[in-house]
C-alpha cells in the first residue's frame, strides 16, 4: 500500500478522532489536571473555579482515607472472584446449550434477558429476594434447615453483603458471556469433535483439551472486558443496596462509587480533586491489569 | 480385519421431508489387509458409507461386522478405527507430538509406551524432525501424514481415509499416494479410502468399489473393472480420456455404428450402445475397414498421438457429444483433414443395452 497519500485515511478517521478527542482524551487529560489542583472550588469565581496552586497531596489524602481502601478491597474482591466464576459458569452453560439443539433458542433467550434489563431494576428485584424475612434466598436456605441470614440489612456481615453482591453480579454478567461463547462454539469446526470422538476422548477431555483451547481467544477477550467492567462496578451496588452503598453506610463502596461520592460533594474545598485523583488511580489499575492479561494471553492463547 | 456390510442403508431426510437414500441396501465385503478405494461421483454415498463404518453416522438398516464382531450399534470410539478426515482435522493448538499422543492419552496407555509408539509412528510417516511443530507450520502433505500417524498410533483394526488427497497440489498428490500405499503395505492394515478421482483410486487400490446413487455398481481389481465394466456408468467413470460411446445396432452378428460395420458379435439383432476405449482403435493402413473418420485435430505428446474427431450433429451416432478422442501410436503420421480407417480391438469394445447394462 502506498503511504504517501494517506490523507484520505485521516479524513475517514476524522469524525471518530474528533469525538474521541472531545469525549475521551480531553476529559482524561482534564481529570489528571484537576487531580493536582490545590484547594479546588469548581463553582467559585462565578463558575470559573478557583485554585491555590498545584500539588500531589490529593493522592496522599486519598491514600490515607480508610474509605478508599475499603473501596479498593471491595472492588478487587468483586472483580477477581466474579469474573472467573462467571466465565466458568457461562462456559458450562454454553457447552450444555450446544448439546440440546432443540431447546437451545429458548434457553438462549432466557439467559439473554438479564442483558436487556436495566441493572438498577434487576438490583431492586434482587434486593427483595435477599430480604431477611420475605426473600427467596432465605426461603431456599430454610429448606435445608439453615437459619435466616441478613444479606443486605443493617446487621449484615461484610461477607454476607459481598456474597449477595457477588451472586447478583455473576448472574447479571452471564448473559453476554453466554451469547459470546455460544456463537464462538458454533465457529469451531465439527470435525475436531468427530476426530476427538474417534480418538476416544471423554466429554471432559474434549471440553478441557479441545473446546477451551479453541475458544481461548474469546475467553481472553471476555476476561479482559469483564475485568475492566467489574473494576468499574457501581450500578450493582446502587441497585442492591441503594444510596447507602451497603448494609451499613459505605460498607460495599467501590472505587467508582468513591469517586462519585467525592464528585457530588464538590461544594467542599478540594473534594473535586480527590474524585479526580481516585479516577486516575482506577485508570492506572485498569491499565495495569489489562496489560498483564495481554501478556499472559501471548503465552496461553491459541490463535 | 475383514469388513462386512449387510443390507446397509442410510436415509437422510431433507428439510422438505424428502428422503434421500444415500446408501441403499449395500452388501459389501472388504477383504482383510487390502487397500480399497470407494469411488464415485460426488453425492454417490461413498463418504456416507465411510462414516457408517466409522460410526459417526448411524445406519437406518443393516449391519456392519469387523470379522465376527458386530459393530453396527457401537459408538465410534469402541470400534477401533482410525479415520483421516478430508481436511485432516488436526488439533491446531497442539504440536505434532501432542496430536499423535492424544488418542493414546485417552486410551490411558502407559506414558513410556505412548512415547515410544508416538516416535514409531512419526518415523513411519517420516516426520520425526517435525514433532514439536504446530500443524499450521507444516505443508499440506505433512499435515496429511500427521493425520495418518494419529489415526494409526492407537493400532486400529481398520484405517479409513476420507478424500485423502483432494487438498493437495498435483505433485504432492502423486507423492502422497505412494506414501499411503507404502504405509498400508508396511502395517498391513485393512484400509478403505474414499475418492472421486478415478485415476487416484486405480493407481493405489488393491480393489476398487464403484458407487452411484447409494448403490454399488461394481467391485474388483482396478484393471479388471476397467477392462470389464458391468455397465455404461462404470465404463464412463473409469478411464481418461473417457470411453467413446456411440449409438449402434447389431444386424446379422455385426455391430454397426452409423451404418459402418466395426466388429462382429454373437449377440442377437438389437439396438445397442457401443463403448470403445480411446486406445481401442488401431489405424488400418490398408484402408480396407469400413470404420473411417475425417480427423479434425492431431495432438502428439511423447509416444501417443491423440486424434480428435468431430462429428457434425447426430450423424455419427455419438452419444451426448460432438467429438471424440482416439489414441494411437505416435509412429503413425497423420495430419488433420485426412480420413483414417480404423479397426477396433475386440477387448476394448463393450456393448451395452439401451439401459446401460453390459450385454454378454
Amino acid at each position: 500500500m502506498e503511504t504517501k497519500n494517506n490523507w484520505r485515511a485521516w479524513l475517514y478517521l476524522a469524525p471518530m478522532l474528533f469525538l474521541m478527542a472531545v469525549f475521551t482524551f480531553y476529559p482524561l487529560f482534564n481529570a489528571f489536571v484537576i487531580s493536582v489542583y490545590r484547594d479546588y472550588l469548581p463553582l467559585a469565581n462565578e463558575g470559573a473555579g478557583t485554585i491555590s496552586g498545584y500539588t500531589l497531596s490529593n493522592y496522599s489524602v486519598i491514600f490515607n482515607n480508610q474509605l478508599f481502601w475499603q473501596a479498593v478491597l471491595n472492588t478487587f474482591v468483586l472483580a477477581f472472584v466474579s469474573v472467573p466464576v462467571s466465565i466458568i459458569i457461562s462456559l458450562f452453560i454454553s457447552v450444555g446449550l450446544k448439546s440440546i439443539p432443540k431447546l437451545k433458542g429458548f434457553f438462549q433467550s432466557i439467559f439473554f434477558l438479564p442483558y436487556v434489563t436495566n441493572s438498577i431494576a434487576v438490583g431492586m428485584a434482587f434486593a427483595v429476594m435477599f430480604h431477611r424475612n420475605h426473600g427467596l434466598f432465605n426461603a431456599i436456605l430454610s429448606w435445608f434447615g439453615i437459619s435466616a441470614i441478613d444479606w443486605i440489612g443493617g446487621t449484615a456481615t461484610w461477607w454476607a453483603q459481598m456474597g449477595a453482591l457477588m451472586i447478583f453480579t455473576i448472574w447479571e454478567s452471564l448473559a453476554f458471556k453466554i451469547l459470546v461463547f455460544t456463537s464462538g462454539l458454533q465457529n469451531i469446526d465439527k470435525q475436531y469433535y468427530d476426530a476427538a470422538r474417534i480418538d476416544a476422548a471423554s466429554k471432559w477431555t474434549i471440553f478441557k483439551r479441545i473446546t477451551v483451547p479453541l475458544l481461548s481467544p474469546l475467553i481472553m477477550y471476555i476476561s479482559i472486558t469483564s475485568l475492566i467492567g467489574a473494576l468499574k462496578a457501581y450500578n450493582s451496588v446502587i441497585g442492591l443496596f441503594g444510596e447507602r452503598l451497603g448494609g451499613q453506610p459505605y460498607s460495599m463502596i467501590t472505587i467508582v462509587a468513591f469517586v462519585y461520592k467525592y464528585r457530588s460533594d464538590f461544594a467542599f474545598q478540594g473534594y473535586y480533586s480527590y474524585a479526580a485523583a481516585g479516577a486516575i488511580i482506577l485508570f492506572f489499575i485498569t491499565l495495569l491489569f489489562s496489560a498483564m492479561q495481554t501478556m499472559v494471553a501471548k503465552r496461553r492463547v491459541h490463535y | 480385519m475383514e469388513i462386512k456390510m449387510v443390507n446397509l442403508t442410510k436415509i437422510f431426510t431433507a428439510k422438505d421431508k424428502k428422503e434421500v437414500h444415500a446408501v441403499d441396501h449395500v452388501d459389501l465385503t472388504i477383504p482383510s489387509g487390502k487397500l480399497i478405494g470407494l469411488l464415485g461421483p460426488s453425492g454417490c454415498g461413498k463418504s456416507t458409507t465411510l462414516y457408517l463404518i466409522a460410526g459417526l453416522l448411524r445406519q437406518n438398516e443393516g449391519h456392519i461386522y469387523f470379522e465376527d464382531d458386530e459393530v453396527s450399534e457401537m459408538p465410534p470410539e469402541k470400534r477401533g478405527i482410525g479415520l483421516v478426515f478430508q481436511n485432516y482435522a488436526l488439533y491446531p493448538h497442539m504440536t505434532v507430538r501432542e496430536n499423535i499422543l492424544f488418542p493414546l492419552q485417552n486410551l490411558k496407555v502407559e506414558k513410556d509406551e505412548a512415547k515410544a509408539r508416538t516416535l514409531e509412528m512419526a518415523e513411519l510417516v517420516g516426520l520425526q524432525e517435525m514433532l514439536d511443530r504446530k500443524p499450521k507450520e507444516l505443508s499440506g502433505g505433512q499435515q496429511q501424514r500427521v493425520a495418518i500417524a494419529r489415526a494409526l498410533v492407537k493400532r486400529p483394526r481398520v484405517l479409513l481415509l476420507d478424500e485423502p488427497l483432494s487438498n493437495l497440489d498435483a505433485r504432492l498428490r502423486l507423492q502422497t499416494r505412494e506414501e499411503i500405499k507404502r504405509i498400508q503395505r508396511e502395517t498391513g492394515i485393512t484400509t478403505v479410502f474414499v475418492t472421486h478421482d478415478q485415476e487416484e483410486a486405480m493407481s493405489i487400490s488393491d480393489e476398487i468399489v464403484v458407487m452411484k446413487d447409494g448403490v454399488i455398481q461394481q467391485m474388483g481389481a482396478p484393471q479388471a473393472v476397467y477392462d470389464k465394466p458391468n455397465n455404461l456408468f462404470v465404463a464412463k467413470f473409469l478411464g481418461n480420456p473417457q470411453i467413446n460411446v456411440f449409438d449402434g445396432e447389431i444386424r446379422n452378428k455385426k455391430v454397426y455404428v452409423n451404418n459402418m460395420a466395426i466388429a462382429s458379435t454373437k449377440l442377437a439383432d438389437q439396438k445397442v450402445k457401443v463403448g470403445i476405449r480411446p486406445e481401442g482403435f488401431t489405424v488400418d493402413n490398408d484402408k480396407t475397414s469400413d470404420f473411417k473418420f475425417e480427423i479434425n485435430l492431431v495432438e502428439t505428446i511423447g509416444r501417443d498421438t491423440t486424434l480428435i474427431i468431430d462429428i457434425p450433429g447426430e450423424e455419427g451416432g455419438l452419444l451426448d457429444k460432438h467429438s471424440f478422442k482416439v489414441i494411437v501410436d505416435a509412429s503413425h503420421k497423420i495430419d488433420s483433414g485426412q480420413t483414417v480407417h480404423f479397426n477396433v480391438r475386440p477387448e476394448k469394445l463393450h456393448l451395452f443395452d439401451l439401459n446401460g447394462e453390459l450385454l454378454k
